[in-house]
């Protein structure tokens, strides 16, 4: 029977869940890198064994592991993140110019057909490159090198850039999010790069609809129909069918339209999943009720799923990538809270149940489905 | 032999137990045991101070002999009871919560 394999990314080390198609028995191994922050975590879809892992710590700056054995064993590789000629300066938060610094990776994207070739979302935005299994990086200067980047702000979580989506059909499309500058699409392998934010409303900003300045929660696609986007905003969650050429807002009836991850049914495109939390200004869910909301609708219409969730006193917040689909017949859905716990679903989003409860607060929540 | 003590989650990271030991031929300073430590322990760079011999890392510090050296230029000669080994040089993780 086909099994999942679930990459926990935690403020203190990594954890990977394992289970079998049932997916109600779990395996539990960790923590790895005990300590360290783990941002991220991701497996190659060419190779399912080969495995990518960000470590960082406030003491020790950026180590990148990876792993040739589904996370049995890891080796660090290259932890070199040189910003391409001059860095410039960015926005600070009191408005004056501030020089690019490198903090860390917040996620690693590997290439759908190559298990050597991974690209890495760092802070302060930039997106890198590396075609040696991690080794060597080499930054895509063109997104940073943008007209527009003098003027990109950190959002509170600092300035960076969290989603990377690469495009399975259209050879050299790729998209790329940060917080808090928006959207951007390159369809030349990252050599050139455009805002795609026409439609967005932040009335966080001086010019609401201003091409950049937009705080881009996450980004998130159906592979079978890349130019359909999901987005959650810093508020609203948004809609694109002309792959980001413009977006029109599909908050519908949810509770709040606040929140970080936005994820979409391994089989069905037209289904997303976000968790809406109060507000910028209280990171937990409406009322203390944890729920996971659907829409099969491709948006606008929302239902709640909140069987095997805690309907009371919840007060934990779900970080932009702590949320992942498998692809098994029956679609599993996971995500991770800040209160450490990581909660499954077998069945779409109909029944949660929790893996594990205990764990440092959750980063990063991926899975693979594996044969 | 220069004797160089790791705090505990570099330590991890190198995969390397207690004391690490250093050959270093010529001046012994902070930059030349550094520059030998990331030449023996290729995953230590960039982990202590930038890659290429950069600049300490802000929650890193240096002590030798009861002293603190974090600020001191890395050319300067260390005392000579780090040259002979009889003290440890120490790469510490400040007090900075975590």
């Amino acid at each position: 029977m086909s099994g999942v394999r679930v990459l926990a990314g935690t403020r203190k080390g990594a954890f990977i869940l394992t289970a079998d198609g049932k997916r109600d028995r779990w395996e539990v191994s960790g923590p790895h890198f005990a300590g360290w922050e783990i941002y991220h975590m991701k497996g190659s879809p060419a190779d399912p064994d080969r495995l990518y892992a960000s470590q960082s710590s406030g003491w020790s700056g950026q180590v990148i592991q990876r792993s040739d054995d589904g996370g049995a064993t890891w080796e660090p590789a290259g932890n070199q993140f040189a910003y391409q000629g001059t860095p410039g300066t960015h926005q600070w938060y009191d408005g004056t110019p501030h020089p690019w610094e490198f903090a860390r990776v917040w996620h690693l994207e590997p290439s759908l057909d190559d298990p050597d070739v991974v690209y890495a979302g760092v802070e302060d935005a930039g997106l890198f490159r590396s075609g040696d299994g991690g080794q060597s990086w080499q930054e895509l200067p063109q997104l940073r090198g943008h007209e527009s980047a003098p003027s990109w702000q950190p959002g509170a979580g600092g300035m960076c850039l969290h989603t990377i989506l690469l495009d399975p059909v259209q050879q050299g499309r790729m998209f790329a999010a940060i917080s808090a500058a928006g959207a951007f699409r390159s369809d030349d392998a990252g050599q050139t790069w455009r805002p795609i934010n026409r439609g967005l409303q932040s009335e966080g900003i001086p010019d609401p609809d201003a091409e950049v300045g937009h705080c881009v929660h996450r980004l998130a696609m159906h592979p079978s129909r890349p130019d359909v986007l999901f987005m959650q905003k810093h508020w609203d969650v948004m809609r694109s069918d002309n792959a980001g050429e413009s977006w029109r807002e599909i908050s519908g009836n949810l509770p709040s339209d606040f929140g970080f991850p936005i994820d979409v049914h391994t089989h069905e495109p037209d289904t997303i999943y976000v968790v809406p939390i109060t507000s910028d200004a209280q990171h937990f869910p409406p009322e203390g009720k944890l729920r996971v909301y659907r829409s099969r609708t491709g948006g606008d219409d929302w239902e709640p799923l909140t069987t095997g969730l805690p309907q009371q006193h919840c007060y934990v917040n779900v970080l932009r990538d702590a949320m992942a689909v498998d692809a098994l017949d029956s679609c599993g859905v996971y995500f991770g809270t800040t209160g450490g716990q990581i909660y499954a679903s077998a069945d779409s989003g109909d029944t949660w149940a929790p893996v594990v409860r205990d764990l440092p607060a959750v980063l990063s929540v991926e899975v693979q489905t594996l044969p | 032999m220069i004797r160089v003590v790791l705090p505990a989650h570099l330590r991890t990271l190198a995969r390397v137990e207690g004391e690490v030991q250093l050959d270093i031929s010529g001046p012994v300073t902070q930059r030349s045991v550094l520059d030998a430590l990331e030449a023996s322990y290729p995953v230590l760079r960039g982990t202590i101070r930038g890659h290429d011999s950069g600049p300490r890392r802000a929650f890193i510090r240096f002590f030798a002999c009861e002293q603190d050296l974090s600020h001191d230029p890395p050319d300067d000669p260390l005392p000579d009871a780090i040259a002979t080994g009889a003290e440890p040089y120490l790469v510490v993780g400040a007090m900075a919560g975590g």
